[in-house]
């Protein structure tokens, strides 16, 4: 039971990890690789400024905003220094791991002994593990809905055009840079949040811990849309989460199946590749028929090869 | 022709490869002025720089030498941005004028505010439904059924008519039409045509229609020009313009 509830609070603090790359994969509709920096950028942030004595509120918010700050980094790259897309985030990427070093001045640093998010007298009184349950949520609906909201308005859906057909969006009057500067810059911000939480939630911040990140949080977008399937933006949104929360499941599975840490991230790919495989699985095989109508014998095909 | 003319073109060239060897000039010293009410078909050969001058006027393309006057103001170096709140565009590729994962009425909303400024206001889609019903409806193939589809799942025709309608939603000074109806098959291009025709007679829009089809170019429009290695060969309007018959287009083109 532990188990489980642990799988669905980190599931649940990983989900805006999830949210932040939808921003980007999904509605932009590019890869951003500036991800795997920024959300040990989160991370290192959060954690050197409460050990600098930083109010947990604050020393998160600041991390949503050196997040930010890398996604206009990438961002400005890509659309005024022309640079491509995957490129522009390799070398933000890249550049944070030194930045993140220098901010936290060694390579791993511990929160155990100071104040972080979740030791508060609430958080603290709930049963174990539903600590992160319960911040996961709160702040996952503030998110979702203020993101939903954001996206009825004329400005998001001049974004959604932007990410859907740019020429179009152009021909509209539509800044598809300032948008795509937005995009990168709230999605960042995002990620770095996840970052900071899942630091304060493990108790410390390590410049490894952005290793594999972009793999997470496609396998939560893909695993919610293969799970899900055809849904509004809204819906999706929450299913990106969701897939967050059966990723972790898998990975319970996989670790009780007797696979060790240190193998993570090799079932990490495993698991996004058989995904994003598995339309093609299935229209091969005729699975989805199958699994539907159970096995049928085939008619004798009158006009095959004729 | 009194009145000022709404686009106008002074001297405008444009290279390709400019300042090497392989220097080849598009479009050569053109002068064109369009006044209000015009509906003009275009017509030329592949490579004449039809293409071109619509990239010229929409500012998709900077030009070389010469000047692009909008109303009388200076417009050469106004970016594409800001150019659309006067300029509206139809493309030849169905997939160019629409965003596949919106729907018909998302993407009408989007086009009502083109060239204004998008800001934290929420969308009000809603309220404006019957309108898009209206609006819709006015089009041949259905498209009012198919308000809360996503524009990915529409027929070329549909899409289409669909781009035409958002570039006319919000009054543009000047409608650019790309070969508009090129991928159509004949009997939903020519609906669409007559479709375009009307709304632009109704609203008197001023039209620039680039065509390569000779009948479409005299059944429709009021004014038809020709280009040819990037310059104006013909501009015929009024009864000049009505004198010709696809009997006599080739002579008139030839002289």
């Amino acid at each position: 039971m532990n188990l489980i509830t642990s799988a669905i609070g980190q599931g649940l603090l990983w989900g805006l990890l999830g949210i932040g790359l939808f921003l980007t994969f999904r509605i932009l509709d590019f890869p951003d690789m500036t991800v795997e920096g920024t959300f040990p950028l989160g991370a290192a942030v959060c954690v050197t400024a409460i050990s600098h004595g930083m109010s947990p509120l604050l020393a998160t918010i600041l991390a949503f905003l050196a997040g930010m700050v890398a996604g206009l980094i990438t961002g400005l790259l890509y659309t005024k220094g022309r640079i491509p897309i995957l490129l522009a985030g390799i070398l933000v990427m890249t550049a944070c791991y030194s930045v993140n070093l220098r901010i936290m001045g060694t390579s791993n640093i511990s929160l155990l002994g100071k104040q972080s998010f979740f030791t508060n007298s609430f958080l603290e009184s709930l049963p174990k593990f539903f600590d992160s349950v319960t911040l996961g949520l709160f702040i996952i609906i503030i998110v979702i809905v203020l993101l939903a909201l954001f996206l009825q308005t004329e400005l998001g859906q001049a974004f959604i055009a932007t990410g859907d057909n740019e020429k179009m969006a152009k021909s509209l009057g539509i800044a598809t840079d300032q948008m795509k500067n937005m995009g990168l810059m709230v999605s960042n911000g995002l990620i770095a949040l996840s970052g900071a939480l899942i630091a304060q939630s493990n108790d410390y911040a390590d410049v490894n811990m952005g290793i594999g990140i972009i793999v997470i949080g496609l396998a939560s977008i893909i695993i919610g849309e293969v799970v899900f399937g055809e849904l509004t933006m809204n819906q999706r949104l929450v299913a990106v989460v969701c897939g967050s929360v059966i990723y972790r499941f898998v990975l319970l599975l996989v670790l009780k199946a007797g696979f060790g840490t240190n193998d993570l991230n090799l079932i990490s790919s495993v698991v996004l590749a058989l995904c994003l495989m598995l339309p093609t699985i299935r229209t091969k095989l005729g699975l989805g028929r199958v699994l539907r109508r159970g096995v049928e014998i085939p008619k004798k095909q009158v006009n095959d090869n004729d | 022709m009194t009145n000022q003319p709404i686009l106008e073109l002074k001297h405008v060239s444009t290279y390709v490869n400019k300042n090497t060897p392989d220097q080849i000039k598009i479009l050569n010293d053109i002068n064109l002025s369009v006044y209000a009410g015009d509906f003009i078909t275009l017509l030329g050969s592949n490579g004449a720089g039809k293409s071109t001058l619509f990239n010229v006027i929409a500012g998709n393309l900077a030009v070389d030498e010469g000047q692009v006057l909008l109303k009388g103001k200076d417009i050469t170096h106004l970016s594409e941005e800001k150019r659309t709140k006067y300029i509206s565009r139809v493309f030849q590729d169905p997939k160019l004028g629409t965003a596949p994962r919106m729907t018909v009425a998302e993407n009408l909303l989007l086009a009502e505010k083109r060239g204004q400024r998008r800001g934290l206001r929420l969308r009000g889609l809603n309220k404006q439904a019957d309108k898009f019903e209206k609006l819709t409806s006015t089009m041949p193939n259905g498209l009012n059924q198919r308000l809360k589809t996503p524009t990915g799942n529409l027929s070329g025709g549909q899409r289409q008519a669909l781009s035409f309608l958002m570039a006319t939603i919000k009054r543009p000074d000047i409608i650019l039409l790309d070969e508009h109806t090129a991928a159509l098959d004949p009997k939903t291009s020519q609906e669409l045509m007559e479709a375009t025709q009307q709304r632009i007679t109704e609203d008197k829009l001023t039209a620039l229609m680039i065509t390569h089809h000779l009948e479409d170019a005299l059944n429709y429009g009021n004014r038809l020009i020709s280009l040819q290695n990037g310059s104006v060969t013909n501009d015929l309007r009024g009864a000049e313009r009505d004198a010709i018959t696809m009997d006599n287009l080739f002579t008139v083109f030839e002289g």
